[in-house]
């Protein structure tokens, strides 16, 4: 199905874009639907949009469920791991 | 049954006034003919999209899908400008009307028409069909498995889709809905739903929902295509569009 389900959230981050030009990325949009490459037939998605490009520039990724959990794992496992003091 | 025909990006008037992309096919000759609208699915103007259209055409339509997001990012790629409408919030529904209304005006100022017009969706352009069967002038609905015709959406839904049972009694052309027993969205029961309404109100419809099916089961290119299921339906849309669009 088309899910419509989409989350934002604000973000301070650099991302490297098509062409291999760094952005500042201000929104991660995450979204649950239909891939455009991945082969399951639905995704975790994340989109960071270069907010600067008229024509859609952004870093995308499509992952399984499982795989995002992976993820979300790894992200608190590292930020859980180094001193408080840099990620305060 | 044509295999000879002209595909190109136009332009057409839409919502509002605005000038919006489409990609239009026409089988060569200039017979009379029907039309269809195509309504590509939420993750946009896309090469399935495209060759469903290119389909429509053999079987002697001209054919015109709307790129429901040019006004987001008219330069970039489908999947990009997908993604830039669903940050912003998707496709307002009024704007769909529009743009329908525009494509149907399109489809019949050409010479070759027959004044016929049909519309067919899939998934989320499912729902978006049935929405212009009740409010554009269109002379055949096709709804492939869109969610939310009936049933009620999530509230944790940001984009605040809605159903359409208010719209229903207005429902002003022959519908034929196409969906599979295993899908969830919809629903079996909101399959069921939707058949219980279009009877209350007299609507001339046919639902097909397959067995050992989900949801996108027309897609080729994914796990989720159940070729029996595809090919049936592909017969009955055909059938369907001889009787009411007249090709």
């Amino acid at each position: 199905m088309c899910t419509y389900l989409t989350v934002h959230a604000p973000i301070e981050a650099s991302a490297k874009g098509p062409g291999g030009q760094w952005f500042a990325a201000s929104d991660a949009v995450v979204y649950f639907d239909h891939p455009v490459h991945a082969t399951a037939d639905h995704t975790l998605n994340i989109d960071l949009p270069n907010p600067r490009s008229a024509s859609g520039e952004r870093i995308a990724i499509e992952m399984t469920a499982a795989s995002a959990r992976e993820l979300m794992k790894a992200i608190a496992d590292v930020l859980e791991t180094v001193p408080a003091e840099l990620t305060a | 049954m044509s295999e000879s025909m002209t595909s190109s990006f136009i332009m057409f008037t839409g919502a509002n006034g605005d000038q919006v992309q489409g990609y239009f096919v026409e089988p060569d000759g200039s017979a009379p003919r029907g039309s269809v609208i195509v309504i590509h699915h939420m993750p946009g103007f896309d090469r399935g999209s495209k060759e469903i259209a290119r389909r429509f055409a053999t079987m002697g339509y001209n054919v015109l899908c709307p790129n429901l997001y040019w006004r987001e990012a008219p330069d970039a790629a489908p999947d990009d400008a997908a993604a830039v409408a669903r940050a912003n919030g998707g496709a307002p529904d009024e704007r769909l009307i529009g743009d329908a209304a525009g494509a149907a005006a399109y489809l019949r100022a050409q010479d070759n028409s027959n004044g016929k017009v049909g519309v067919i969706g899939y998934c989320s352009g499912g729902r978006q069909s049935v929405l212009v069967g009740c409010t554009v002038d269109v002379d055949a609905v096709v709804d492939c498995y869109g969610a939310f015709v009936t049933g009620t959406p999530s509230e944790r839904f940001p984009l605040k889709v809605t159903n359409l049972v208010e719209h229903l009694p207005a429902l002003r052309a022959p519908l034929l809905g196409l969906f599979g027993d295993d899908d969830q969205y919809p629903s079996p029961e909101q399959v069921a739903e939707l058949e219980e309404i279009l009877v209350r109100e007299g609507k001339t419809h046919t639902l097909v929902s397959y067995a050992n099916t989900g949801h996108a089961f027309f897609t080729t290119d994914r796990s989720a295509y159940r070729f029996e299921s595809a090919n049936d339906g592909w017969a009955r849309i055909s059938d369907f569009y001889a009787t009411y669009l007249g090709a």
